[in-house]
């Protein structure tokens, strides 16, 4: 057989990027590999489907330090990140978040985002790992344009580590370190505190699994310290980024690289809810000529879930009519854990993107039956309150 | 079954699979005939009487008895793989040249082709695998068997590596 695993393979030099976390991931097996030229455990000693059903389950942690996590700041940081994305940030309340997306003059995708305004005086963002070095370079250049005709925007790239805490159990393990009721803390909202004796984390409740979850950013002084203090509960098991990667999936959410790009728009991927009712208004981000119209005129394409009755199908899996003519591209695919099914995203012509609507995927030269579906795949269970 | 065990400890050369041992409906003589290698009479066009592992470069064991082949992975290539979820398994009847790709074997995370070891015409398929792919993770020498096939070329066998050359093998892909 050909051992053609994309993600599984050792580590071969030393100029990967490490978090505060890779002494912990090695003393606990952590199957190191390399992610976007960061060291990061792909999975330890659980099987890769133990560790997916163990966070839909009871709860995992991820070490997520990897991601760019940077504040803004400054009187126009609204205005400024605003120039950059497609959200409504001033209508945002206190401390709340939301998904958001960097576009090019194309009308394309730089990055997918979280940013949350916090009462703090500043905005917290959380990008892409893969994508740090465009997005630092992107934020930089609008900064120099804000601070060249006077206004005041300041940023700041954190080294903080950051810690997604993820599964039903989520809510019983992190209360036991938290004087606050987390009860409060609903689904897309952040707040300050100190956890298990660790002070200044910020906890946002958000994740990339589609289960109830945080994601803590913690001083990297006191990383090890808090991770142990999560683990001590034998509810919470470390997991990778294998079962990360089949957990978004069936949650339906992107990953950027394979599901959203520079050269998808938002409306090609299903992504205008992103898009702000007052920014849709007044066209105010890069690519708003390009991405408005399609809103009203639909596209060519749409990005789309799909079921196959055959084998699993991946990236690249051409997509086929009923009567065989290539109509689309599968852009991520897995097996699913909790539905035993073949499931995967893809864009398709629009005349086939239905929900119900049969297709055929192509797998090793074979045409096998496949049905357009509805995401997620697996119900979330995100905590409105 | 216990018996089966003991022979498995006394050497790692041994097959782990002896299914005329523990077949209770087969002919007792027949199965003493084989039992005893070395004296056994054999009216198969096949010379090949090895009933060892073979393994390919690709991770691939073959094991001959009577003139057929068994094929299925090494523990090797079913841990790198993680759990199987899904087998994409040829035709019977199937002609399969030596190294031709012959079928898949997926995880969550990863699809891997199978590539056949010798040139023959598929004879069985596992079709357990179609309910439990996980057998080729738990018992990848025995119940986790894919394929059968015929031997058209006895001397592909003698090209494949053996249990020692295969474990030298695996440890400088390691290195």
């Amino acid at each position: 057989m050909q051992i053609t695993l994309s993600v599984l393979h050792l580590i071969a030099t030393v100029a990967l990027k490490k978090t505060p976390l890779f002494d912990f991931h090695k003393a606990h097996d952590g199957k190191m590999v390399n992610f976007a030229g960061w060291s990061l455990p792909v999975q330890y000693k659980d099987s890769h489907i133990v560790s997916h059903m163990h966070t839909r389950e009871h709860c995992s942690i991820f070490d997520v330090s990897h991601m760019l996590q940077t504040k803004v700041h400054g009187k126009d940081r609204v205005k400024f990140m605003e120039s950059l994305v497609v959200a409504d940030i001033a209508e945002l309340k206190s401390n709340q978040g939301t998904l958001s997306l960097f576009t090019n003059e194309k009308g394309g995708i730089i990055d997918d985002l979280i940013v949350t305004k916090t009462d703090q005086g500043y905005l917290y963002v959380v990008s892409n790992a893969g994508c740090a070095e465009k997005d630092s370079v992107h934020m930089k250049v609008r900064l120099a344009e804000f601070k060249a005709a006077g206004l005041d925007v300041d940023l700041e790239f954190l080294d903080e580590a950051l810690l997604a805490v993820q599964g039903p159990s989520m809510f019983r393990v992190l209360q036991e370190g938290l004087k606050d009721n987390l009860n409060k803390l609903t689904f897309m909202t952040s707040t300050v505190a100190t956890v298990f004796g660790v002070p200044d984390c910020r906890i946002t409740r958000c994740g990339y699994t589609g289960e109830d979850g945080v994601e803590i950013s913690v001083s990297r002084l006191r990383a090890v310290e808090l991770i142990e203090k999560l683990l001590a509960n034998s509810e919470v098991k470390l997991a990778g980024l294998a079962a990360r990667d089949s957990l978004r999936l069936e949650a339906g959410l992107c990953l950027y690289g394979n599901d959203i790009d520079e050269t998808t728009t938002p409306v090609e991927a299903t992504l205008v809810w992103t898009i702000g009712k007052r920014r849709r208004k007044d066209k105010d981000f890069p690519g708003a000529e390009i991405i408005v119209p399609q809103i009203k005129a639909k596209t060519f394409r749409k990005r789309v879930g799909l079921v196959s009755t055959g084998p699993p199908v991946r990236q690249h899996t051409p997509i086929l009519s009923p009567d065989g003519k290539v109509i689309g591209e599968v852009t991520s695919g897995c097996p699913s854990p909790c539905l035993k099914k073949n499931v995967a995203m893809g864009y398709v012509d629009s005349e086939f993107a239905k929900n119900g609507t049969e297709i055929q995927v192509e797998v090793r030269k074979k045409a096998v039956g496949a049905v357009v579906s509805r995401m997620p795949f697996v119900p979330t269970n995100y905590y409105m309150g | 079954m216990a018996m089966r065990a003991t022979l498995r400890c006394l050497s790692a050369n041994f097959s782990p699979r002896l299914p005329l041992l523990s077949s209770a409906g087969r002919d007792n003589r027949a199965a003493r005939l084989r039992w005893v290698s070395g004296t056994r009479r054999t009216f198969s066009s096949c010379s090949v009487l090895s009933t060892a592992l073979k393994f390919t470069e690709k991770h691939e064991w073959v094991q001959v008895e009577g003139g057929i082949g068994t094929v299925g992975i090494s523990s090797y290539a079913q841990d790198a793989l993680g759990d199987v979820v899904y087998c994409g398994l040829p035709e019977v009847g199937q002609r399969l040249e030596q190294m031709d790709e012959f079928g898949a074997l997926e995880s969550v995370k990863a699809a891997s082709e199978l590539y056949s070891p010798l040139t023959g015409e598929v004879t069985a398929i596992n079709t357990q695998l179609a309910e439990n792919p996980g057998l080729v993770n738990k018992d990848c020498y025995a119940e986790g068997w894919l394929i059968k096939m015929t031997i058209e070329k006895p001397e592909e066998v003698d090209g494949l590596m053996d249990q020692a050359a295969y474990d030298k093998f695996i440890k400088s892909l390691e290195e």
